[in-house]
């Protein structure tokens, strides 16, 4: 391992109400790679975002040091100039253009101003050529599996000379052959010299090819040591080792029968023929009970819910029933009628229409049942939806108040509220308090326990694994798609229902 | 903290909008009432009965379509065919005469019913851009006309056809409307009053009713009024306001409505709410279509004749009158009072100018200065919330 070439200390990020990052400490070394884990909302993208310049200096507290001398980043170009490539989980490359092209996009070789494509072309393939990829640097980029297009990515990366490449969570997409062929050519880029951070949930595959490993919690930084002096029973335990908070009411629901059962819900990636999103997952949820479903981003959490939900367009197979009675739903009307309530993760692009008022969000899902089947009744609506503002205690000056006025916590609070208006026996939440303040989580706690209270069936999703163990009955997690464990909640301590979503089976 | 909020009617920001741009609308009208004063009229001409029922007259047609392109724009998309629906729609009127006065009709509107829903198809069930479908309508529809008419102009040949565009209902009958008007005015008034107890809402206060019935029933007495001083209210304009109120009662009181603002506004939000987008869109085009067929009646009618490029550019009126009463491009934005204010202050702009003998390429800088300078001027305010 080389000398040391960034260091990020004491590293300090706050937004409005939350506290991101406090005070990470961080290193990297010439030819290694580092290991960067944690749950979702520790901290970790925020870290890098602050890297890459995308949050420029003074937006955070600390200093990043490389090769050195300090640098204050001013934007994303800047941070790309002295050297450090992020790869994103979300691809940016441009589809139609060939691999070329993209890989020195806004780069390209000219002579007199106009591209010089027979040096792009050469360039390209030497670059291709050095990683030893058998990828033809004409083919556009749309024909390549989301593999390919990865170490395209790199490529790119490495072209701009790049000496600190960023991987967040590089493996997502890929087929265990492409991870195969990616690790290699990280070895090889680490025989290189290139200083490498590496982010994923998938602790094999961390352990497969890191160095060292930091683990975060919370926006802090809970230790870095050498892979080889850690197991992934010792990381889940540094990632988890919360206690479970305080803020969750004790509750005891007394269940009743089963009313809602979902069987072999099978879900393909619409981008990838053949990959499955979720894999044959079959569950039920009874009268009163909170069902938590936990699992890491990419689980299949949230296209298991829009599968059955009838709003997943790649959904394959599903059994469903409600009260006993195999129903089928075709689309989100079906389910609404049967039923089913969905509030849906990223509530500004699922959940509101910002531009209308809270009581027109309110009522849209059950708009017939509140108003009439043809005529609306205005007068009828606000009374319902004053109604649900009280019981939510949606803080705004009145039901004719802009939703996208509100905060996060009313804006949920009015989603919630929509779902609760089309008089469900099942209720899906999606990452119901993802984004809002502690005060306004709390309430949501309180109103989720009151509705099982009351004999509402509820599916919970939430990558917060302290929410999903404090309000739920029952704990089924997923992996890849498949259901790896379940748990009652005595049994749900947060070690084994990690160690299931990082993908290690529970033994029968 | 903690404060529950408690529903009042308030005033809301699409509603200061549509304040702004009556405001605007007054503005227009007192500059050329003024700029028409001359030793015959002391008081100016524009606002006089004769010039001011010209003017409503002018407008109707595209009020009409206003209102259709209002849903279709609310929704998420765009018809750019309408101008070439009316030529094909007032054609095939013309032609038919020779069936009766009712088949006639009753063929141009069905005509545009037939093509929106084909358009609608295209665009909401085959997914094809409403931009393209609708540019490949204005071409293909306007060919269509060709073919069917030769090119030639057909005039119209029956009177009441005719009357339709031209003529005035009797100034008694105004009275007659205008009293079923004020009934219609206090009637809903009591009704929302009891239905607000019966829900146990905050009733209006009394000063607020009386406001509400009396301001539009005076403004609907001194129209017909007005309009009976220069012979009856034109018969065009007895449609233009049918259209309106069915419109605004369609986008505001009915779920159809409601379904396309959250259309426009949110189609994720909306599908995941249960809305059967694909319906909803289909049935947007079908009354834009249905509008159009009514359109062309009342433009031949007017005309006297169908020419077969008849109805050119009114796609691009519509839409500016919609653009320039608020309505966003974007979708989910927008009023069939602010779309009908809209082709009220285009045609003020062109009656005013003509009025003053501006000359033509001056009157068009200044149609498309306004269209631009109304949007500006909605984004300055938006940004600034």
């Amino acid at each position: 391992m080389g000398s040391e070439l960034l260091a990020m200390k004491h590293i300090t990020k706050s937004f409005p109400g939350v506290k991101a990052l406090d005070g990470v400490s961080f290193d990297l070394n010439q030819g290694e790679i580092h290991a960067l884990v944690g749950e979702n909302g520790a901290g970790k993208s925020t870290l890098i975002k602050i890297l890459a310049g995308v949050y420029p200096h003074p937006q955070y507290g600390g200093q990043i040091i490389l090769d050195g001398s300090e640098r204050r980043f001013a934007n994303v170009r800047d941070a790309e100039n002295a050297g450090i490539a992020i790869i994103f989980q979300e691809l940016s490359l441009v589809k139609e253009l060939s691999v070329a092209e993209n890989i020195f996009l806004g780069r390209e070789p000219r002579r007199l101003g106009v591209i010089n494509w027979s040096a792009l072309y050469s360039r390209a393939e030497k670059l291709l050529q050095d990683l030893h990829l058998s990828i033809d640097s004409r083919a556009p980029v749309q024909n390549l599996g989301i593999g390919q297009q990865q170490l395209v990515e790199i490529a790119k990366a490495l072209s701009q000379e790049a000496r600190i490449l960023v991987l967040d969570e590089p493996t997502a997409a890929l087929t265990e052959a492409e991870v195969e062929t990616l690790f290699e050519i990280l070895r090889k880029l680490r025989e290189r010299g290139v200083a490498m951070i590496y982010i994923s949930h998938k602790l094999d595959e961390v352990f497969q090819i890191s160095n060292r490993i930091t683990v975060l919690r919370d926006g802090q930084s809970i230790g870095t040591e050498p892979t080889s002096s850690l197991d992934e029973a010792r990381v889940i335990s540094k990632m988890v080792g919360r206690e479970v908070d305080q803020i969750f009411p004790e509750a005891k629901h007394p269940h009743g029968e089963a009313v809602f059962e979902a069987r072999n819900i099978t879900v393909e990636d619409p981008t990838v023929p053949g990959k499955l999103l979720v894999d044959s997952v079959s569950f039920f949820a009874r009268k009163g009970e909170v069902l938590g479903i936990a699992g890491l981003m990419g689980s299949g959490r949230s296209e298991l819910l829009m599968a059955i939900f009838g709003a997943h367009p790649a959904r394959k197979s599903a059994e469903i029933s409600i009260e006993g009675k195999q129903i089928q739903i075709a689309n989100p009307y079906d389910a609404i009628k049967h039923g089913i309530g969905f509030v849906t993760e990223d509530r500004k692009r699922y959940g509101l229409i910002l531009d209308q008022t809270i009581l027109k969000n309110m009522t849209l899902a059950g708009l017939r049942r509140l108003s009439g089947r043809f005529f609306t009744d205005e007068d009828a609506e606000a009374a319902a939806g004053e109604r649900a503002a009280r019981d939510l205690r949606i803080k705004a000056p009145s039901v004719y108040t802009e939703t996208g006025t509100l905060s996060g916590g009313n804006q949920q609070k009015v989603v919630l509220a929509k779902w609760l208006l089309t008089n469900p026996r099942v209720l899906f939440l999606d990452e119901p308090t993802r984004g809002i303040d502690v005060g306004a989580k709390q309430e949501i706690y309180h109103e989720i326990n009151r509705l099982a209270a009351e004999g509402l069936a509820i599916v919970l999703v939430s990558s917060e694994l302290p929410e999903v163990l404090g309000l739920s009955d029952r704990v089924i997690v997923l992996h890849e798609g498949r259901v790896t464990g379940e748990f009652k909640r005595e049994e749900a301590t947060p070690e084994a229902v990690m160690s299931c979503a990082t993908g290690r089976r529970l033994a029968a | 903290m903690n404060q529950p909020i408690s529903g009042r009617l308030k005033l809301r920001t699409s509603a200061l909008r549509a304040y702004t741009m009556l405001a605007a609308l007054i503005v227009i009208w007192l500059f050329f009432q003024w700029a028409t004063i001359d030793q015959y009229h002391p008081f100016g001409l524009f606002l006089g009965p004769v010039n001011f029922s010209k003017l409503l007259q002018q407008m109707a047609v595209t009020g009409v379509l206003a209102v259709g392109m209002l849903m279709v724009i609310v929704s998420g998309n765009i018809d750019l065919s309408i101008g070439a629906v009316v030529g094909l729609a007032g054609g095939i009127a013309a032609l038919t005469q020779g069936w009766g006065l009712v088949p006639c009709l009753a063929f141009a509107i069905l005509v545009g019913l037939v093509i929106g829903a084909f358009q609608g198809a295209l665009v909401a069930y085959f997914n094809i851009p409403a931009f393209i479908v609708t540019l490949g309508g204005l071409e293909s529809w306007r060919g269509v006309i060709l073919k069917l008419t030769k090119g030639a102009t057909i005039p119209v040949e029956l009177p009441f056809f005719r009357s339709l565009g031209r003529d005035f209902i009797d100034p008694r009958i105004g009275f007659v409307l205008a009293a079923l008007g004020v009934a219609g005015i206090v009637w809903t008034n009591i009704r929302r009053r009891r239905a607000r107890q019966r829900h146990g809402l905050t009733p209006l206060t009394a000063g607020a009713i009386v406001a509400r019935i009396a301001i539009p029933s005076l403004v609907l007495i001194a129209f017909i009024f007005l309009m009976n001083k220069a012979g009856g209210v034109p018969i065009p304009v007895i449609f233009l306001l049918a259209v309106a109120l069915a419109g605004a009662f369609l986008t505001a009181n009915t779920t159809f409505g409601r379904y396309l603002y959250a259309i426009g506004g949110n189609p994720d939000a909306a599908r995941l709410s249960g809305i059967n987008l694909k319906r909803y869109v289909l049935a947007a085009f079908c009354v834009m279509g249905a509008l159009a067929g009514l359109a062309s009646i009342l433009h031949t009618a007017r005309v006297g004749s169908a020419s077969p490029d008849a109805g050119t550019l009114m796609e691009l009126d519509a839409i500016a009158s919609c653009v320039i009463g608020g309505t966003s491009l974007m979708g989910g934005r927008g009023t069939v009072f602010g779309a009908v204010l809209g082709a009220l202050i285009l045609a003020s702009l062109d009656n005013g100018m003509s009025l003053l003998n501006v000359e033509n390429w001056a009157q068009y800088v200044v149609k498309g200065g306004v269209l631009v300078a109304a949007v500006g001027f909605d984004m300055f305010g938006r940004r600034k919330t």
